[in-house]
């Protein structure tokens, strides 16, 4: 509330009830309360009447409001699209829907590129605080128990993938087999991409729900997908999930990882961290 | 298709029109074309590291993506600054103030374009063209759109980016919210720029005209026949204090006919 100030001159008050207007308030609108004034073909500034209306003031103000209801009624519009694209999508041969921006996996990356591993020059390190540490080609991957999980990506920007069919080896499998030393409390993961780097306690790496991925939607893992191996951390968020895995270290405390360091909270539960409550997968 | 206001004053052998082709009018002040300027260049920036982060073919071939995130970020908020700073002076000021006012005849400009039927909408846009005054009521509408969706995306934007550190909390439903509104208007600009551009690769003058500031007299009188020098504001110094442009080799031409009404020779 500003101070109040006397009236100027030419200003009828009504006998000191309530505070005057701001005295840069037109003549003109102030005699028309409310919207009226708005409607009228002639608008009065500063005494002088100038052509026209404001109609690009109305339009600026229009996408103002609907932007923010936008905002407030957004989420349930999304979901909507998403039921109505999703059929489309699978159906399109074109590749022209992945387009929209609603629903399907989004490519990050972190780096300008990212080199193409297989078969024959793909490694995962496997050390750290182990008993014996591995360095794994795909065939020896692919020769351990594969495990199999059909479950949801969700991505901490929102976006969702529902029922992805995901198979590799269990984490929990592959440090048994390297034997993690009772002094190891967390695990590093490093990206081949050179720079993505991630963490897990190990209490939340031997969940059975965390995969060495090998394979993704009937397929191999593709390189656009963090292949030829990623991790696949189902109960949190897609930044868990590190792409183009290459390096397992087993530590005594968890170092934040790459988004971690960048404000993402380190332990991403889908729908009870970075301030998120989508459903669980 | 005469404009019926004003009648040219001296508009014969005037030293400016006297080459029929030559005179020239002064359209745009410095400050108005550094704003759209530095404008077009944050927007372009901003489509450009948004589409990589929003397009996923894009994504793969660029990577990088918080480079492009800190790029887009400042971008964004470098948008609105060149209005907010130009609002000091009164060239721009008049700009803005002639966007903003619809007339009656931008009514019937819009609702020419509107017309079914090509015939029918080319009889109604020859019969409103008379009326067009500095802007038409295309340009109104896109300087209005564009305004209204800088302040969308930047208070979008700013929730995307700074929402989670609110005190208060932030609703993970307005965050998908904003990512939507975000998102989907981001189409919406693209598709109005690229209109845009579109109109503007049509009309080679029109592009001078916001390049120098300057266009032919006959041009402003065929696209802008009711743009009046009297209904622009007071003639001349765009820019006060600033010193003339110093490309603007036509002053005299320029002068002369912008203290009249710019009405060379038809035909």
């Amino acid at each position: 509330m500003p101070p109040a100030r006397s009236p100027s001159p030419g200003w009828p008050s009504p006998a000191g009830t309530s505070p005057p207007d701001p005295p840069d308030r037109p003549a003109g609108s102030a005699a028309a309360p409310g919207r009226s004034g708005l409607l009228r073909n002639r608008v009065f500034t500063g005494g002088v009447a100038s052509e026209g209306t404001p109609v690009g003031r109305r339009i600026v103000l229009a996408m103002l409001a609907l932007g923010a209801a936008g905002v407030a009624v957004g989420a349930r519009a999304e979901r909507a699209l998403e039921r109505v694209i999703d059929p489309v999508r699978r159906n399109d041969p074109t590749g022209l829907s992945d387009l929209l921006p609603v629903g399907n996996f989004r490519y990050y990356s972190v780096t300008s590129s990212v080199p193409r591993l297989g078969p024959a020059d793909y490694q995962l390190r496997v050390h750290g605080l182990v008993d014996r540490p591995r360095t794994l080609t795909l065939a020896d991957l692919g020769a351990m128990r594969q495990t199999a999980l059909v479950r949801d990506f969700q991505c901490v920007t929102g976006w969702r993938v529902g029922n992805v069919h995901w198979s590799g080896v269990l984490l929990s499998d592959l440090l048994a087999e390297v034997g993690v030393r009772p002094t190891a409390r967390a695990l590093t993961f490093r990206s081949f991409d050179g720079s993505y780097t991630e963490s897990l306690t190990l209490d939340q790496a031997t969940r059975p729900d965390v995969l060495v991925a090998l394979r993704m939607i009937d397929g191999p893992v593709t390189h656009d997908h963090g292949g030829p191996v990623r991790l696949y951390v189902a109960p949190m968020y897609g930044y868990k999930s590190i792409k183009w895995l290459g390096e397992i270290e087993a530590v005594d405390h968890v170092t934040p990882g790459y988004w971690e360091e960048r404000g993402y909270d380190v332990d991403g539960w889908i729908g009870r961290s970075n301030g998120r409550d989508d459903d669980p997968v | 298709m005469t404009p019926s206001d004003p009648p040219p004053p001296a508009a014969g052998p005037s030293p400016a029109s006297g080459g029929s082709g030559l005179a020239t009018v002064r359209r745009f002040g410095r400050s108005t074309r550094l704003v759209h300027w530095t404008t077009a260049a944050a927007m372009g920036c901003c489509l450009a590291t948004g589409a990589v982060l929003l397009l996923p073919p894009l994504a793969e071939l660029v990577g990088r993506r918080r480079l492009v995130e800190l790029i887009h970020l400042y971008a964004g908020l470098a948008l609105p600054v060149p209005m907010l700073v130009a609002a000091a002076t009164t060239g721009y000021r008049r700009d803005v103030r002639a966007l903003n006012r619809f007339t009656a005849a931008d009514g019937a400009w819009l609702r020419a374009r509107l017309r079914l039927g090509a015939w029918q909408r080319a009889r109604a846009r020859a019969a409103v063209a008379g009326g067009v005054g500095k802007f038409n009521a295309g340009q109104k509408v896109y300087a209005a759109f564009v305004a209204g969706a800088i302040l969308v995306m930047l208070g979008t934007g700013v929730l995307l980016q700074w929402g989670p550190d609110l005190p208060g909390g932030f609703p993970v439903a307005w965050r998908t919210g904003a990512t939507f509104v975000h998102d989907l208007l981001a189409y919406g600009l693209f598709f109005g720029v690229a209109g845009h551009l579109w109109m503007a690769s049509r009309d080679p003058i029109a592009r001078v005209g916001i390049r120098t500031g300057t266009v032919p007299a006959w041009w402003a009188a065929r696209e802008h026949p009711a743009w009046t020098v009297s209904a622009d504001g007071p003639p001349i110094p765009d820019d006060p204090g600033g010193p003339a442009d110093p490309g603007s080799q036509d002053d005299s031409g320029d002068r002369a006919v912008r203290s009249g009404h710019p009405l060379p020779p038809r035909g």
